[in-house]
């Protein structure tokens, strides 16, 4: 009997608590759904799941009307803490490229140029600069009285230093690669010398592509990749509006206000702070619970969808529009039956971009039909966009004369962020009448050696543009850029005529002439179908209201945030 | 003394074939490192990879790089990792206080308060409390690790806000030694809260049971029979009988105590072995993940040992006798 009335206690009392847990946990269905630990794309050059290009569209559910809005007089002071999934290898952005490196990079160093909404470049370490008229020649005027943090002074043979190892040591070789010699007839001028016109080299001299760094400090005979003072508070020394104070690999950057910057008053914020945190849903209640003053890692688009529902918090798609990211499948072309344009532009046909967008996406991520983002000044909508429909697929193959219930196909993902893409992509295949799967590898590396070694049929896919497409465009296409490696030509196109047009364009100067080269370009590739271009996802970014000044450039957090300030 | 040295030894063995079996696992395993790692630096080519390959000894036959390994190992130079390119011992070293703080204290609260609840509940074992106990008990065991830490956030860090979301200290902390020791502590109890409750019910389970069981036995009944009080009965004679098994289990737990700290870590953004174990698992940093197992293998072994000669000072019997071990 007792024991009944227990029993009978326990259930309502249990009832009750679940009741709570029910009125408290209102969010949880957000919570629970495909957040994930990060996989190793988000370590790299290319994240798969949370940042990017914004598109020339106003995503809904964007807070625009409060973004980069500025109340009130500046304030100096504070501590601005950042939390990022981003785990940089190290801190020196002249021989690493990437998001991770590059946040904290850009705060640490500063670069010769800035770039506005345009894509025009502005003042910064050099405070002018002149491209001669033959293009061959690139004159920088640097600002007299800056110094590095160890207080030495910065000069143009630190310049010329920066420029030639990022050209022999940086991942993106095309960035520096004209560049045959840098002169420096006196400390505050530097003169890049070119072997061909090389419009793309305003644009590489961003802060998160070319960090002036000291020569006294690195060129000491050790390997550069290597060097000890690429990371750590023991040697390093920066030239940008924050010093590096604390550095813990893989969990905490602590970088202070640096007194002697060149610019006069800035930065205004005391310190920064960036927390690597894993986990994206970490984040979001750090968001939600104001211990975290900004973020662009928030992981699914479940996270977004409940952080603009957060009336506390801003969310917005604006800056990073640089960065261009573009989610795509591509086609290994040696596979018998992949080589057949016919086939490839049956799958274009097929694909439903909105679909992907709207649905899988729930509305945080773009169409896209070209492999230029439509924010670039580059983009062609004119190109050829497909997406007629399976029967419009079925049509085409067809007149081709192609059987599709003979083909065996296999998509690849980067796991585990990519996933809901290739499944969607299997089933438009089945669709068509081709007998499809979905190839699941463990983890990134896998799918890396898979894609770089030419094993796979085709694979979802997440590039960057990189600003301009010399830098992030190009190594796709380039029929010389086959090199075994993740992130280069891994379809095996090649297209003399591609190629030619992309060697016109990266060294044509006027902007005008040079569009109408890419502008053929895409048209070119989007009927060769090398490539299926999905998605375009903008690179959600969320702030505190008290976040001045917040960093919605084109580079977004890959920029230096003197101008940022707390309003509390 | 003799048995403990055989037991020594016998673990320095044990560390050698796990270091070995780790190291023919992870290089066996699918995937190239070298263009893992040009894949980190964003592009390269061809020679770059054999550059790599050179650099880091990959292109040796498999026995080669093992002995090269081991022998690096006996030196303690665990390597470089390929990601951060620093020493592995570095980066373990910085990880390794901080998941044997999380686990250590993990560990005690479940034994301590796991072993009061067990003698408390076997004391009245048809009592409400012992029941509700058991209930509790159950519902511990069964809910994943990972979901209780999920629980305890969304309810105590998120709708109350009364403890930290994550990490291990809050980074805008400023103060002295004792209040960052606090700000450490309050960022410890829901990690080590949801890494113990699971070992908490168990303990309570089994010491309950073992209690009854010496509860029952002829020295306890002769201890009441001498007119001791109840309380010394309970906590000085039979207690320490029945801690025994808590004590055998925990040692032997200890292991999947430190595979709970990886998903721990993970959910709390704790910056110990297991988060950097799963970090490198993921970028296929074999010298990292290597270093982090022998590093945890070494701990689970180090308790072990440890538990024998612990339960050796509560069992005389075994000193005596030399009965196990």
């Amino acid at each position: 009997m007792l024991l009944k009335r227990f029993g009978l206690r326990l259930l309502v009392l249990l009832s009750v608590l679940a009741l709570i847990a029910a009125a408290c946990g209102g969010d949880s269905d957000d919570e629970a759904t495909d957040d994930t630990t990060p996989t190793e794309a988000d370590d790299v050059e290319e994240s798969t799941d949370d940042e990017a290009d914004a598109g020339a569209e106003e995503p809904e559910g964007s807070d625009d009307a409060d973004v980069g809005a500025v109340d009130g007089e500046p304030v100096a002071g504070g501590t601005l803490l950042m939390q990022s999934t981003q785990v940089p290898r190290h801190l020196n952005g002249t021989v690493q490229s990437g998001y991770a490196t590059a946040v904290p990079g850009t705060q640490l160093n500063a670069s010769p140029l800035l770039f506005d909404e345009e894509f025009n470049p502005q003042p910064y370490l050099a405070e002018s600069w002149e491209v001669a008229e033959d293009g061959l020649s690139v004159t920088l005027n640097l600002v007299d009285g800056a110094v590095f943090h160890d207080g030495e002074a910065i000069t143009s043979e630190d310049v010329a230093f920066s420029i030639t190892t990022a050209r022999d040591n940086h991942p993106f070789q095309t960035m520096f690669a004209p560049v045959a010699s840098v002169d420096t007839p006196d400390d505050l001028t530097a003169i890049i010398n070119l072997s061909e016109p090389h419009p793309a080299i305003l644009l590489a001299m961003s802060p998160g592509l070319l960090p002036i760094i000291p020569e006294h400090v690195y060129n000491d005979g050790q390997d550069i990749k290597e060097h000890p003072c690429n990371a750590g508070t023991e040697c390093f020394v920066g030239s940008g509006p924050f010093q590096l104070v604390e550095y813990e690999a893989g969990s905490i950057i602590r970088m202070q206000a640096f007194e002697d910057f060149f610019i006069p008053e800035r930065p205004y914020l005391e310190e920064i702070i960036i927390e690597i945190t894993p986990d994206p849903a970490t984040i979001v209640l750090g968001m939600e619970n104001g211990t975290t003053d900004l973020t662009a890692t928030m992981g699914s688009a479940a996270n977004i969808l409940r952080l603009q529902d957060n009336e506390d918090v801003i969310v917005t798609a604006d800056g990073h529009e640089a960065i261009g990211q573009v989610q795509w499948l591509e086609f290994n072309l040696s596979d018998p039956a992949l080589s057949d344009v016919n086939v490839r532009q049956a799958i274009a046909d097929a694909i439903d971009r909105e679909f992907l967008a709207d649905v899988i996406d729930q509305g945080t991520t773009f169409p896209v039909s070209t492999g230029i983002v439509t924010a670039s000044p580059f983009h062609n909508p004119d190109a050829e966009q497909y997406g007629g429909g399976v029967e419009m697929a079925q049509q085409r193959l067809a007149d081709a004369g192609v059987d599709p219930a003979s083909i065996s196909l296999a998509v690849d993902y980067i796991p585990p962020a990519q996933l809901p893409y290739a499944e969607y992509v299997v089933q438009v295949l089945q669709d068509i009448g081709f007998d499809a799967s979905v190839n699941t590898v463990p983890d990134f590396p896998t799918w890396a050696a898979r894609v770089s070694g030419g094993e796979h049929q085709m694979t979802i896919n997440n590039v960057w543009n990189w600003g301009d497409p010399v830098i992030g465009v190009h190594r796709t296409y380039l029929s010389t850029n086959n090199v075994g490696v993740i992130w280069t030509n891994n379809t095996g196109y090649n297209n003399p005529e591609v190629d030619d047009l992309l060697t016109q364009a990266g060294a044509e100067f006027d902007r005008d002439a040079r569009a109408a080269l890419y502008a053929d370009f895409q048209v070119q590739v989007n009927e060769d179908v090398p490539i299926v271009f999905l998605t375009t996802p903008p690179f959600w970014q969320a702030y505190q209201p008290k976040v001045q000044n917040p960093p919605v450039g084109i580079w977004g957090h890959m920029s230096p945030m003197h101008d940022v300030w707390l309003s509390e | 003394m003799r048995r403990i040295a055989v037991r020594i030894a016998q673990s320095l063995g044990l560390i050698l074939a796990v270091v070995v079996l780790n190291f023919t696992l992870i290089t066996l395993a699918p995937g190239d490192a070298a263009v893992v790692i040009a894949g980190e630096s964003g592009a390269g080519d061809p020679e770059i990879l054999e550059e790599i390959r050179q650099e880091y000894g990959l292109d040796d036959p498999f026995v080669v790089q093992l002995v090269r390994y081991v022998g690096n190992v006996v030196r303690g130079d665990l390597g470089d990792s390929y990601f951060f390119e620093e020493p592995v011992t570095g980066l373990i070293a910085d990880r390794l206080w901080p998941t044997i703080l999380l686990v250590g204290t993990a560990l005690i609260f479940a034994i301590v308060i796991g072993v009061l609840i067990g003698v408390f509940t076997a004391r009245r074992p048809e009592s409400p409390v012992s029941h509700g106990v058991t209930v509790f008990s159950l519902v511990g065991y069964s809910m994943p690790v990972f979901w209780t830490g999920l629980l305890l956030i969304i309810v105590f860090a998120s709708q109350f806000q009364l403890l930290p979301v994550s990490g291990m200290r809050d980074p805008r902390f400023e103060g002295n030694r004792v209040q960052a020791w606090l700000d450490v502590a309050q960022h410890l109890v829901l990690p080590a809260l949801t890494l113990g409750l699971i070992y908490l019910a168990q303990y309570s389970r089994l010491s309950r049971a073992s209690m009854l069981e010496v509860l029952q036995s002829d020295y306890v009944r002769t201890a009441r029979a001498k007119g001791l009080s109840e309380r010394i009965v309970v906590y000085k004679h039979a207690l320490r009988n029945a801690v025994i098994p808590v004590v055998t289990v925990a040692g032997l737990q200890f292991g999947a105590l430190i595979s709970g700290a990886l998903l721990v870590e993970t959910v709390f953004n704790w910056p110990g072995l297991g988060r950097l174990a799963a970090d490198a698992v993921f970028r296929r940093d074999a010298p990292v993940l290597l270093g982090v197992l022998l590093a945890s293998a070494t701990l689970v072994i180090l308790v072990n040992l440890l538990t024998d000669v612990v339960y050796r000072i509560i069992d005389p019997r075994i000193r005596v006798g030399g009965a196990s071990g």
